[in-house]
């Protein structure tokens, strides 16, 4: 049942086959069992059971909300939970308790869907490996899968992998896990340079960034607020067309969603491709790509090709500046939005008390981590007098040609580029961190930031399994608030790609064995 | 004739000169409505100075709620009673525009001849300062919502400040921003306690350029731009409540040089206390500059007690405000008639046409129309409109009349005007209002009783005790004899009793006859016509 699609088991809520505190429980246990994965800041185990106990009123009633009623899903860290620490994974926030539930949020629970847990991430999602939070690291669910462990040859000692598990990705590292470990059906992610679509093709999930202006900002803890879009994390692409539909609409609240109505859709179940005109970026064969993503790349298209399509070969100019035009515009707007966290209305506040001023300078320093810190002083750099011209400036320039590099293409006659998600498949932990999370974030996002960018929307879909065993996403990119024709495109991919089931028994079966042994020793 | 000043086409009728002791024995301009330099050069022989004044007016924008979060907006209400989550910069929150907010702006542009921007930009200004929240204040650095405008204004000038003379300040830009909350700070305990009931009130930022030259000049203009936003509604601008405030760019330099370095004067919260601050400034400036010192560019806060500037210590050095575009709004888009699209939502656009079509009179096209229409003098135009609801007082008088404006005008002005300013009341306050104003004065008129009995009427009437001015003459007896015989007997008994001067009048010493005019009154208490007394007696002698 956990494994199953979030449609499958709405199907299932409804004819009874399962109760929503059935489900909601077997997800709690679920996140128990996998807590070694870190996937989770907070499970919300008490408020989930009570929402999960009315959303079965209702089903009792023949009242049920929709599709995701009695649902259990996670949100990322970075958006505010009414009552619900919501921390950023930082010592900034650490205790900090929201009074506003953000509006996607609010979307979710009005549906019913059931709030299990808030999920790590990098400290206010900065960073691409879910690495750096003060919760410590996320870990790959498909570190430990069947798949993974034979092709690394490795005995299957839990106990001894610690040199081997794999990052997940980032910055939504915990809710791809999250939702790759069966604990939860959709979470929310965000997504600024990739962070929902990178993390998702590590753990073998569906990923959408929506069109930037489609969903609501509002309650998302901001990193850089011209790029953040809330993204969906599920296990396929039928239930993110799904969760989409409840979160898009304009959002009275947040005055950079567009105004005109959108109309929620279900993906037609027969799709033909042969219409489409898919678009390579020539750009996007880089050296760093790995062979076998490369390899799935091509195949990719091939198969598109093979299903009648126009694949042809396409040109996005501007390509190779996007990701310095993304540092410093990210790091600007990080300067300006981490302002707020002076330590007076909320959030951490140091002991420094000679002076007002002393005190924001020790509550920043012991409230970020080096990143963060890293972030502002560069982007207060950009923004000075006498580099704003130099740095801010050129950088929107940029981005504009970036952003018009995708208009040439799709008026073109492109209907969805198709990419690679990520260089390659996830790396262990202990190779991550040999490089500093600043060249990691400019290796890890990009093929992903352009989106951002430039405000389409894009999916990474999982494709492959490396020789390694481990899952290769790759990304669609479409035309502005064109998500139907996406997930459409990216819905009969999905089918021919026929990603294999995440199989994660073992270590359940010895989760299982662990916390009898726990039980047996305390009684 | 007046020189222009270099920089610019800009006409000034004011010099400065050094005066000995001027710092210590408060500042007064020189040599007013003089041709500059002349008579200062031939006095000395030493350049006068000329001063540049520009302004930097924050209006509070009066609307329910503030410019980018559902708070009310109230001046008096507990301490951080009106906070809604975006005030407190709670992470995720995000500013949505405010309608009114933006049509008081464009109102605001409009009476100002601006140049209204069809699209304007909202940018981050970034310090760090315990009541601002976010650590920065939004407002329109790049493209604010009106540009390049203009502000006339009227000085009283001459030895009995009868003179008017209309001056000309340009407005370079109108934009719309944050307020900030308020710092308490309890020395003593070195606590600061903050109150975010003010932060992220609308504010309008009207940016004058350096078109004045005293501190006299500066408060007529903000006082000019004060009734105007009065008159819209844009801000209630009262400077006391901190709904308007000013700073002050002032420099000094010599004619024919190019501008002074200038400083920068806060923290002044009344008109008289604008003149003040930047005579002050103006002459420390010209002191400093005569000893051989130099100016810095400074913030200088303006002490009212000690009635000097001095420089605040807590902006070191330069600030880097680090701006940056508001990413979170979307550009402000106006409308006017042409540009309006077609099947949109009214409540969606600010049409600019159509609050043009809705501007109120503003105070000098007021101030035209009452001396056309009532014949009053250009200065009582002005008294009339300074004092909050007094042209209307004036105009109820009027309509509920028989007696001319000019002279009704008298008694507005100098009578019921002059009290109040005796008492420190406004207008609203007053006890005597508009209808036993209008009935006092229709006795007067009608002849019932003569103005020195309306003036006694008018004195019970402060009193305040609910009295009609009918009652109070009834009570007081204070009506003028109607009765001729009555009048006539009053004569004839004062002549008997008078026989000496009967003689010298008959005799040709017409002067005399005041004086039996006085004895009448005197015997009717001043309830006789003095005309007509005359009249009688006149009659009487020659019989």
């Amino acid at each position: 049942m956990l494994r199953a699609a979030l449609r499958e088991v709405s199907t299932a809520l409804k004819e009874g086959q399962v109760s929503p505190t059935e489900l909601c429980q077997r997800c709690l246990s679920l996140i128990k069992a996998t807590k070694c994965l870190n996937a989770y800041i907070t499970v919300t185990e008490d408020t989930a059971l009570r929402q999960a106990e009315e959303s079965e009123k209702r089903y009792r009633r023949g009242q049920s909300l929709g599709d995701l009623d009695g649902i259990p899903v996670a949100v990322k860290d970075n958006f505010s939970t009414t009552g619900i620490e919501t921390t950023c994974a930082s010592n900034m926030l650490k205790g900090y308790i929201p009074p506003y539930n953000a509006t996607v949020v609010q979307k979710l629970l009005d549906q019913g869907a059931v709030l299990i847990g808030k999920t790590n991430l990098d400290e206010f999602a900065m960073g691409s490996g879910s690495t750096d939070g003060i919760f410590g690291p996320v870990r790959n669910p498909w570190s430990y899968s069947k798949q993974y462990r034979e092709k690394c040859g490795q005995n299957s000692h839990l106990e001894n992998e610690d040199s081997s598990w794999l990052i997940t990705g980032g910055s939504s590292g915990g809710s791809a896990a999250a939702v790759s470990s069966f604990t939860c059906f959709a979470a929310l992610g965000s997504d600024t340079g990739g962070s929902t679509r990178n993390p998702a093709a590590h753990c073998g999930v569906v990923g959408l960034k929506p069109t930037y202006g489609l969903v609501s900002r509002h309650g998302l803890i901001p990193l850089v607020n011209s790029m953040d879009v809330p993204g969906i994390l599920t296990r396929c692409v039928d239930d993110a067309a799904t969760v989409l539909g409840v979160l898009a609409g304009h959002d009275p609240k947040d005055s950079t969603t567009v105004q005109d109505p959108f109309n929620p859709f279900k993906l037609p179940s027969v799709i033909d491709v042969g219409k489409l005109c898919i678009g390579i970026p020539k750009e996007y064969h880089i050296p760093g790509l790995s062979s076998e993503t490369l390899k799935v790349w091509s195949k990719a298209a091939d198969l598109f090709e093979n299903a009648g399509a126009r694949v042809i070969e396409v040109s996005l100019p501007h390509t190779c500046y996007s990701i310095v035009c993304y540092h410093v515009l990210c790091a600007a707007e990080v300067a300006s939005n981490m302002a707020r966290f002076d330590g007076l209305e909320y959030g951490h506040r140091s002991n420094m008390d000679k002076s007002t001023e002393s005190m924001y300078a020790a509550t920043r320093r012991e409230g970020f981590n080096d990143v963060v810190r890293g972030r502002i002083l560069s982007g207060n750099y950009f923004l000075l007098k006498q580099n704003y011209e130099k740095y801010f400036i050129k950088a929107q320039k940029v981005r504009r040609l970036i952003a018009n590099d995708f208009v040439n293409v799709f008026s073109s006659g492109v209907d969805v580029l198709l990419t690679p998600t990520t260089l390659r498949d996830a790396v262990p932990y202990v190779e991550f961190i040999k490089e500093d999370n600043r060249t990691r974030s400019a290796q890890d996002d990009i093929f992903t930031q352009a989106a951002n960018m430039s405000g389409l929307p894009a999916a990474s879909i999982p494709t492959a399994l490396s020789e390694k065993g481990l899952p290769i996403g790759l990304q669609f990119v479409g035309r502005a608030f064109q998500e139907l024709q996406l997930l459409t495109v990216a819905k009969w991919f999905e089918k021919q790609a026929k990603f294999p089931i995440l199989q994660l028994q073992e270590m359940l079966d010895h989760a299982d064995a662990l916390s009898h042994q726990k039980i047996s020793l305390s009684s | 004739m007046a020189a222009p000043v270099s920089g610019g086409g800009r006409l000034c009728r004011l010099a400065w000169r050094r005066r000995a002791g001027a710092l210590h024995s408060g500042a007064q301009p020189a040599a007013l409505g003089r041709e500059p330099g002349k008579v200062a050069a031939a006095q000395s022989g030493v350049a006068p100075w000329r001063a540049v004044v520009g302004l930097e007016v924050h209006a509070q924008i009066s609307s329910n709620s503030k410019i980018f979060s559902g708070s009310q907006v109230q001046f008096t209400a507990p301490p951080n009673s009106l906070v809604s989550f975006f005030d407190a910069s709670l992470p995720g929150t995000l500013p949505v525009l405010n309608r009114r907010c933006v049509e008081a702006a464009v109102m605001t542009g409009l009476a100002l001849s601006c140049s209204i921007n069809k699209k304007s930009l909202f940018d981050r200004k970034h310090y760090f300062y315990a009541d601002l929240p976010a650590g920065y204040q939004i407002t329109q650095q790049r493209l604010p919502i009106a540009v390049n405008g203009n502000l006339s204004y009227t000085l009283c000038v001459g030895a009995k400040q009868s003179q008017m003379v209309t001056k000309n300040v340009r407005i370079k830009q109108i934009q719309l921003e944050q307020d900030s909350g308020k710092s308490l700070h309890n020395d003593a305990r070195s606590q600061t306690f903050i109150d975010l009931n003010r932060a992220g009130v609308g504010l309008m930022e009207v940016v004058m350029e350096p078109d004045m030259c005293c501190g006299e000049e500066a408060a007529a203009a903000v006082r000019e731009l004060q009734l105007i936003l009065q008159t819209l509604g844009s801000s209630q601008a009262i400077m006391a409540e901190g709904q308007l405030r000013v700073d002050a760019n002032v420099s000094v330099h010599h004619p024919g040089e190019s501008y002074g370095v200038r400083t920068e004067v806060k923290n002044i919260n009344s008109l008289r206390f604008l003149a003040r601050a930047v005579d002050y400034e103006i002459q420390r400036q010209i002191e400093e500059l005569e000893n051989g010192g130099t100016i810095l560019n400074e913030t200088r806060a303006f002490d009212y007690k000690l009635g000097c500037t001095i420089p605040m210590r807590d902006k070191e050095g330069k600030q880097d405000y680090r701006f940056m575009p508001e990413p979170n709004l979307p550009p402000l888009i106006l409308y006017d008639a042409k540009s309006l699209p077609a099947n949109i939502d009214d409540q969606q656009v600010v049409n600019i046409d159509w609050i043009q079509e809705r501007l109120p009179d503003l105070p000098s096209v007021k101030r035209v129309r009452l001396v056309e229409q009532y014949g009053i003098l250009p200065e009582h135009s002005f008294t009339l409109l300074n004092e909050d609801g007094l042209m209307e007082l004036f105009e109820d008088v009027v309509r509920e009349t028989q007696m001319n404006p000019k002279k009704v005008i008298g008694w507005v002005i100098s009578e019921l005007l002059g009290h109040l300013k005796q008492y420190d009341l406004t207008v609203k306050e007053s006890p005597v209002n508009s209808l036993s104003l209008a009935d006092l004065l229709n006795l007067l008129e009608r002849g019932v009783i003569s103005s020195s009995a309306a003036k006694q009427v008018l004195e019970e009437l402060w009193k305040g005790e609910g009295k009609t001015p009918l009652q109070i003459v009834k009570e007081k007896r204070l009506e003028l004899i109607q009765n001729q015989r009555e009048l006539d007997q009053i004569c004839q008994a004062v002549m008997e009793g008078h026989q000496e001067e009967v003689m010298e009048i008959k005799a040709g010493n017409k002067k005399v006859l005041n004086k039996l005019i006085g004895l009448v009154q005197r015997a009717t208490q001043r309830r006789a016509d003095p005309i007509l007394v005359k009249q009688i007696l006149e009659k009487k002698l020659s019989q």
